[in-house]
């Protein structure tokens, strides 16, 4: 049987400010049976959306499929007539984007934009493509799935609408489907029920599709077989399982090894006489006017924290669960309604402009974006002169030695003194964004998300920068992540928050423990194995729990995570304010249910290998 | 409910906006120098005169009592009487404002929609000959004054070609007479507001056909004429729409030169007349009308935004 996708010596070049062509990808070729999935992996850079965009003749501006065939179904697909292409993209091949939140249009109801494809074609009567939209809904396990179509995009939730993108591509039948890095701007927890929904709807229909992704477990979870590409060539082809198990190209290998898990760094001794470096009591914020004491849209619920000198505090949870917000007001960006800050003993003023410009000094920020978080206008030896001057009243030729010394502590070359932030690589962003606030010479960083944008393997490289840092410089951090796998690896102790409140806090070992709370075994399960067959394996309880949506309790003392939570005790929970225990594993936890409650709950739905075991999994994996 | 209070606070603001621009209007009528007196009695007249004529007219008034009077009568629509020749201000701009909307509106009907097609087109065809030979066009036209284009326009098409009248006049009994008489001040007017309008549409008609949902909608099979009015279009409406309203707020006060050179009976001729004569509760009166027309043009605008954007229209 002929494949159905044929890709032979494809090159697609592009155009630079001075008009010479760069090849993006060069030389790729590679087949995709009927029913087969095959995946794409890479880093950013690494050309495969470039690849995925060309099965439906299509590149972006500036790009050009410069050679090569792709044939798909018989059809070839660089010979074909605009009217004849117009047909293809969205009948024939079909293509699911990455930021699903961005590829609807905002003025248009989600209904409307989902049977476009097949009412423009003049496929189906309205009513009929309506109902078949509808039950397209429902195998995608859409909430409300005769409804939801008569929303527009900015009333569903990023889940939600990844699906419905999903269901607008299987809506002509295609021979096709272009997943492009579908679930990577979700939280894990959505992600989990995401690629669940879409893989059932692969197999059911039984879909060829190619996948497009940076993350090898995820891929692990769909696909027959996958090529792994670099710098616009193909590294590598091979089925999932021989990939996995027994890379051949040495950068295949690197990947893998750069998701395994690190080791636990260890827990600095715990010295309690000392006092911590940064002390939070009873915190509460939130954004529009104070009424009684709370704000009106509140963020932060009662949140305590201490951060001791020279250790590193994780801040993990999903998107709102108010991590950003947290860093905003310790910062003093968002000042805090209630509760206590203490910098050294001191007590901190809640507002920017009520703290003296020592403080101001001894906590920085880093922000989470450093494309937008750098002026654009200004050169990296001006962003990063700002603070010497400022903090230290550095004379220039002294601001000069100094500005060089942060980008040898960042790794970077001088050479990128005069250049723009629009000139730099992300990576290279993001180390500047870090100089930045080094410059100042803090005691306390706050790191907002800083390797959320970079591929996994620049991203690994800043975070042993940062571990250098603080056993360099004894500086404190604050590293807010929703990734567990970064925050295990650069943090002592974790804090998992949850809708503003802190659900767990401990050390890294004991909070990755079994009995875990609730919410904290669910972040821990969601998070994609390179296993195969990981994505069978969670249950239905847990992909209940990541499915619905977080609403908030009835009142603010309540649990957050009530609506969601698979151990929640009815007539407890939703009645009385959670107590705070400290477990024997050595963190505390915000749960009605005891320890013993707690082992038997997580051991009975299936989490075993998840949740219960995860240090020895570490463990196993770093032999 | 959302919208109704967004609205709403539109239209209070627009109305403070209204009185603010009241009290502007009143001080800065008050301090130009002289007044309606020297107008009537000439520059020679004895100063016993000018008294008794000040105190006839009342502007002998401390001047918080005549914003005060002004205003009332204003908000019961009646603006006062005209000083230098005693007619009722409102009988004087009736039929001058009529005149002044004719040739707006008739502007209006010509340079909206030339500059969305145009501005639409040259957004498509980005980059190609036909984009900017258009912007270069548009950015000439306004860049030249339109004194100059009125000026060339009259010799050349009135007196040398003799295919338009120089004299334009609002009556309008035939199609070819609206042409003869109108053709001329109207193409004046457009040339000078088009530019922005096809600029700004390109621009944020650019804006959106970079975005991710066009390329999406392309990746789905849409055909470009589909494209641009469906997906592009809708969602650029809110700062073409303010273009559009900024340009044709312009038209009402702003085509002083265009009604001198035409002859044209219109508003805006009217009001210089009047400061020229002092003749302040007509100057006043003017300005309040210009200030509104353009309050209510920006208002239609925002309107605009908030009825094309479903996040302002559905929670």
């Amino acid at each position: 049987m002929t494949p159905l996708v044929e890709v032979s010596g494809l090159r697609v070049t592009a155009t630079n400010d001075r008009g010479a062509e760069t090849d993006i990808v060069r030389d790729i070729g590679f087949t995709v049976a009927r029913g087969e999935v095959l995946a794409l992996i890479g880093e950013s850079g690494s050309g495969k959306t470039t690849i995925a965009l060309s099965l439906l003749g299509y590149a972006r501006r500036g790009c050009r499929i410069a050679d090569g065939g792709i044939r798909v179904g018989g059809a070839d697909v660089r010979a074909l007539a605009p009217a004849e292409l117009a047909r293809l993209r969205g009948g024939q091949v079909a293509y699911v984007a990455q930021s699903a939140a961005a590829a609807f249009n905002p003025s248009q109801r989600l209904m409307d934009q989902v049977i476009e494809g097949v009412r423009m074609r003049g496929l189906m009567s309205r009513a009929n493509a309506e109902a078949k939209a509808r039950d397209l809904f429902r195998a995608l396990a859409l909430p409300e799935p005769d409804r939801i179509g008569a929303r527009f995009p900015h009333q569903v939730s990023g889940g939600q609408l990844q699906r419905l993108m999903a269901a607008m591509a299987l809506m002509t039948d295609p021979d096709l489907v272009v997943f492009d890095e579908p679930t990577t701007a979700l939280d894990v927890t959505t992600q989990v029920e995401v690629l669940r929904a879409f893989r059932e709807a692969v197999r059911e229909r039984k879909t060829t599709a190619i996948y497009v992704s940076h993350d090898l477990a995820v891929v692990a979870q769909v696909a027959d077989r996958i090529v792994v590409l670099r710098d616009g060539a193909i590294q590598e082809i091979g089925a999932t399982a021989q990939i996995l198990s027994g890379p051949a190209d040495p950068y295949t290998q690197s990947l893998l090894a750069a998701h395994a898990p690190k080791p636990q760094p260890p827990a600095a001794p715990r010295d309690v006489a000392v006092a911590p470096l940064l002390e939070v009591r009873g915190l509460v914020a939130g954004y529009g006017a104070t009424w009684q004491g709370r704000p009106a849209a509140p963020v932060l619920h009662d949140v305590d924290l201490e951060i001791r000198a020279g250790s590193a505090l994780g801040v993990i949870g999903e998107s709102g669960s108010g991590k950003s917000t947290l860093a905003r007001v310790i910062a003093g960006l968002l000042p805090a309604t209630s509760g206590m800050m203490r910098l050294d003993g001191e007590r901190l003023a809640p507002a920017l402009a009520s703290r003296g410009r020592e403080e101001l000094r001894r906590i920085q920020i880093v922000f989470q974006a450093a494309d937008t978080a750098l002026n654009p206008a200004h050169s990296v030896e001006r962003i990063l002169s700002r603070p010497l001057a400022f903090y230290h009243g550095l004379s220039r030729s002294e601001q000069r030695r100094r500005v060089r010394r942060l980008l040898d502590l960042v790794r970077l070359p001088a050479s990128l003194l005069d250049r723009l932030p629009t000139e730099l690589s992300g990576g290279q962003k993001t180390r500047v964004n870090l100089a930045r606030a080094l410059a100042a010479e803090p005691a306390l960083l706050l790191c907002d998300e800083v390797t959320a944008s970079l591929d996994t393997v620049v991203g690994a490289a800043i975070l042993d920068l940062l571990a250098e840092l603080r056993s360099e410089l004894g500086l404190a951090l604050m590293f807010i992540s929703h990734d567990l796998k970064t925050v295990r690896a650069v943090c002592d102790e974790v804090m998992v928050l949850y809708a503003g409140q802190v659900m767990e806090r401990g050390t890294g070992q004991a909070v990755m423990q079994a009995p875990q709370h609730p919410y904290a075994d669910l972040l821990a399960a969601s998070v994609p194995e390179l296993r195969p067959g990981w994505l069978d394996s969670i249950d239905e309880t847990r992909l209940a729990e990541a499915r619905s949506r977080f609403s908030f309790p009835g009142s603010p003392d309540l649990c957050a995570f009530i609506s969601r939570c698979a151990a929640r005790a009815p007539g407890l929970c939703d009645a009385a304010p959670p107590p705070i225990r400290r477990f024997a594993k050595g963190s505390d936890i915000r749960c009605h249910r005891t320890e013993q409650e707690l082992v038997a709950l997580q051991s009975k739905h299936g989490s075993v290998s998840a949740a219960i075991l995860p240090l020895k999994r570490v463990v196993k994996r770093a032999l | 409910m959302l919208m109704l209070g967004m609205i709403l606070r539109r239209v209070c603001g627009g109305l403070l906006t209204l009185l603010v621009v009241s009290v502007v209007v009143f001080v800065g009528a008050s301090i130009l120098p002289g007044d309606a007196t020297e107008a009537i009695l000439g520059q020679s007249a004895s100063p016993e005169a000018v008294a008794g004529l000040r105190q006839a007219l009342g502007l002998d008034l401390p001047a918080p009592e005549r914003y005060l009077r002004w205003l009332a009568g204003l908000l019961t629509g009646d603006p006062g009487i005209s000083l230098i020749n005693r007619m009722p201000i409102g009988q004087l701009i009736g039929p001058r404002l009529t005149n002044s909307l004719f040739l707006a509106a008739l502007t209006a009907a010509v340079a909206v929609p030339l500059a969305l097609l145009l501005g639409v087109t040259s957004a498509i065809w980005r980059g190609t000959a036909y984009d900017r030979v258009t912007n270069i066009t548009a950015v000439s036209l306004v860049s030249v004054p339109e004194f100059l284009l009125a000026t060339i326009g009259v010799i050349l098409f009135a007196v040398q070609l003799r295919w338009a009248s120089a004299m334009a006049t609002p009556v309008v009994d035939s199609l070819g007479g609206a042409l003869r008489t109108l053709a001329l001040p109207v193409l004046t007017l457009s040339f000078g507001i088009m530019a922005q309008m096809v600029r700004m549409t390109r621009a944020a008609l650019l804006g959106v056909l970079d975005s991710s949902y066009i390329e999406m909608a392309r990746l789905k099979g849409v055909r470009p004429a589909r494209l641009v009015l469906r997906h592009a279009l809708p969602n650029a409406a809110g700062p073409i729409a303010n273009a559009v309203a900024l340009n044709l707020s312009s038209l009402l006060g702003g085509v002083i030169i265009v009604e001198v050179i035409f002859s044209y009976p219109g508003l805006a001729k009217l009001a210089v007349d009047a400061v020229e004569t002092r003749d302040m509760p007509l100057v006043q009166a003017c300005a309040m009308i210009f200030c509104a027309a353009f309050m209510i043009l920006v208002l239609a605008a925002d309107l605009c935004s908030i009825l094309s954007n479903p996040r302002l229209r559905v929670r």
